[in-house]
């Protein structure tokens, strides 16, 4: 009967899942292409061989991390959807960090850009949290109008204050040094930011289910006004919260910095933030979910260049498919505890 | 980065073993070898491949080379300058067996390309931007355009039609090879009339339509009423400038259907000549330049046919400057020349021609464009 209990929050996502395929294939059935192809091409590119899982999991890094930045204020009730500015401005503050830390040993120096880029991750999407409990500006405007900012705030250090002279037609910050490049995971050619975006997941899971601080915020998020009546800290867990998920976006900045770009410049722009948002909704907030599923849509995206290929597909094609996946999934929260079969008392009855 | 080698290895025994196979199999068939082997040539833009500018210039070079025979070539467009294109390229060439990548844009080269290419010594990659350096990976070439005589030469058509003597450019980033260009179109039209002025907006992105239209309205708004561009996608200063009774001067690609009569004339890319070139090449075993550059007279560059705006007298000065350009040896920065806070650029009989490697580290703007770098 437990099992039962719990089997909804795991076959309703699934149903809603498979119903968006379905809901997909009838469109691509309208434009006169084959679903089955589409489905065994996505397979292919994103799942059946040890490149694809490279290019699955190479996608999926800076997914887990950012959605990180959407699920843990989502605890308290709050939508904040400007991860990008913390990946950026993580990214800056890791690139400039490790110019000044090239002396170092590699492991100490990329500690410290890690550092550094979690600490203003953390100041920024916790501005976000301190504006909204201070001033009650809403989480969802100012974060968005923030990522914005930050985005000028990187373009403005980039190609000003922190520019590689020698950059000269595309503004960056200088080169990291080989030491300070976070590198691939052994048998597989994708960075060690999966791994860490693994820990975080797991971290958050037991800092939301088994701490009494995840206990306040998931009152908090419910009900604020039992919070505060309660006594529970609202004001120091929403920027709290908030701060620890900005970290994580910045985290994800210095990753793509370290590991992928070699300095900060124009292409951390990339989006990851928002895409970020999707996984955290499709997830359900749930920490442990993030990773499949930002595995997922990683692997939808690895296959986007397949498809454009092979059947003729504009690249808007997977934005499509997430985008139909994403409504049914949102249009399923309103099936829980629908289904009789998972409540106690048919259980009971029998 | 550490690579596996794992991959590597099989991959390399993979391709060995079947190269061996196909060589066997070559002997023991009676057919006749044929002149062209089969090749999969695959193209990857940063934006959409019809945006009337960058991405549709390498788009119409990619279709020249689909028109070849034995060539498969695959097409990706709207491909990020971040991960993205590293596994794009190796999707390419593990899903499609690839074996020649033109990876367009600027950004791909550092570090994407520098850091797949050793992965797969057998593969030639070749950019448009021209930044490879002997150090670089042998597999790796690189090549570009000396497109700023294009702007000199829309200069001349400029400096014929404007009657304001204010001529506009809309530009993407304070960039060497921006810098050029707009040094160039002013430059191009001071040879009509010295008291041209050239006022240039900086958008601060390659691809950013509603400020791009904001900039070229405010050029208008200014008087300016020949405006020219450098961003990726020249379709909305386009439709804009013709919209406030501008003439337009074309950058990137053809993009005289959006301008109409307004249209004078434009520098476009020819990508066609260098792709089918290099394919051919390659297809016949023969090796490629790591470092291939070209202008006008190589047929890197072209000009868009002069639109009817354009008087006899431009076409006259227009027609003799481009054979001059053609003949070699031409500078459109050439002294006494000063920027535009003072400095002297080049003393009375110095001159950088158009393949001077100084050009490609331009940081200033000459004397009469409006407009600051930083």
């Amino acid at each position: 009967m437990r099992l039962m209990l719990g089997a909804e929050a795991v076959v309703i996502p699934l149903g809603a899942l498979l119903a968006g395929f379905a809901a997909f294939s009838l469109f691509l059935l309208v434009l006169g292409k084959s679903p089955v192809e589409f489905f065994a091409l996505v397979w292919k590119a994103g799942f059946s061989s040890a490149f694809s899982w490279q290019n699955t999991l190479s996608r999926s890094a800076p997914l887990v991390l950012a959605a990180l930045c959407v699920a843990l204020p989502a605890r308290l009730g709050l939508v904040v959807i400007g991860g990008e500015g913390a990946i950026v401005l993580g990214g800056l503050a890791a690139g400039v960090t490790g110019l000044a830390v090239g002396g170092l040993p590699g492991v100490l120096g990329m500690g410290l850009m890690a550092a550094a880029g979690m600490v203003l991750g953390g100041l920024w999407i916790g501005a976000v949290g301190a504006l909204r409990i201070k001033r009650g500006v809403n989480e969802t405007i100012s974060s968005l109008l923030m990522a914005y900012i930050a985005i000028a705030l990187f373009n403005h250090f980039v190609e000003g204050l922190f520019r590689d002279p020698g950059s000269l037609n595309k503004p960056s910050t200088a080169p990291l040094a080989e030491s300070l490049r976070v590198g691939d995971m052994p048998f597989i050619s994708a960075h060690w930011g999966v791994v860490a975006g693994a820990l975080a997941c797991i971290l958050c899971w037991i800092l939301l289910e088994k701490t009494t601080l995840g206990f306040a915020a998931r009152i908090a998020g419910d009900n604020i006004r039992a919070a505060q009546v309660q006594g529970l800290p609202v004001g120091p867990l929403v920027i709290g919260f908030t701060a620890l998920g900005g970290a994580f976006a910045g985290l994800a900045g210095f990753f793509e910095v370290s590991a992928v770009h070699g300095s900060a410049n124009g292409s951390l722009i990339a989006g990851y933030g928002y895409t970020g948002i999707l996984v955290a909704f499709l997830a359900r907030h749930n920490p442990l979910a993030i990773f499949p599923v930002a595995i997922l849509l990683g692997g939808f995206e690895a296959s986007s260049g397949l498809i454009q290929r092979r059947m003729d597909l504009p690249d808007a094609t997977i934005l499509v498919f997430q985008g139909m996946v994403f409504i049914i999934i949102l249009l399923s929260e309103a099936l829980y505890g629908r289904f009789a079969i998972f409540t106690p008392a048919y259980w009971e009855r029998r | 980065m550490n690579t596996p080698k794992s991959l590597n290895r099989r991959r390399f025994l993979g391709t060995t073993a079947a190269s061996l196979a196909a060589a066997s199999l070559g002997g023991l068939s009676a057919r006749p070898a044929v002149a062209q082997t089969a090749l999969t040539v695959g193209f990857i833009y940063v934006g959409p491949k019809d945006d009337f500018g960058y991405n549709q210039a390498h788009a119409e070079g990619a279709a020249a080379v689909k028109a070849m025979e034995g060539v498969t070539v695959l097409e990706e467009e709207n491909v990020p300058e971040s991960q993205d294109v590293q596994n794009t390229m190796e999707s390419m060439i593990n899903f499609d067996g690839a074996q020649l990548l033109f990876p367009t844009s600027f950004g791909y080269f550092n570090p994407h390309i520098l850091e797949v290419a050793p992965k797969y010594p057998d593969i030639r990659f070749e950019h448009a931007g021209g930044l490879w350096t002997p150090e670089n990976p042998a597999n790796i070439g690189s090549y570009f355009g000396y497109i700023g005589m294009g702007q000199y030469l829309n200069g001349i058509a400029a400096g014929h039609a404007t009657a304001s003597k204010k001529i506009g450019f809309v530009a993407a980033k304070p960039i060497p090879q921006v810098l050029n260009n707009i040094n160039s179109f002013l430059l191009g039209a001071r040879t009509v009339d010295p008291s041209i002025t050239c006022q240039v907006i900086f958008t601060g992105e390659w691809s950013m339509a509603v400020k791009e239209a904001e900039a070229t309205n405010a050029l208008a708004d200014q008087g300016s009423d020949v405006i020219t561009c450098h961003v990726d996608g020249p379709k909305g200063v386009c439709e804009t400038a013709v919209s406030r009774g501008a003439y337009v001067c074309g950058y990137h690609a053809d993009q005289s259907p959006l301008a109409g009569d307004l249209y004078l004339t434009g520098a476009e890319w020819n990508w066609a000549g260098i792709y089918t070139d290099m394919v051919a090449k390659t297809q016949a075993g023969e090796p490629i330049d790591n470092f291939v550059r070209g202008g006008l007279a190589e047929g890197f560059i072209k000009m868009s046919p002069l639109g009817p705006a354009v008087s006899d007298a431009a076409r006259a000065q227009f027609e003799a400057t481009r054979a001059e350009i053609e003949a070699g040896g031409f500078a459109a920065i050439k002294g006494p020349l000063n920027d535009n806070r003072g400095n002297v650029i080049a003393a009375a009989g110095e001159a950088f021609v158009e393949t001077d490697i100084a050009l490609e580290s331009m940081d200033y703007l000459v004397e009469g464009v409006l407009g600051s770098t930083r």
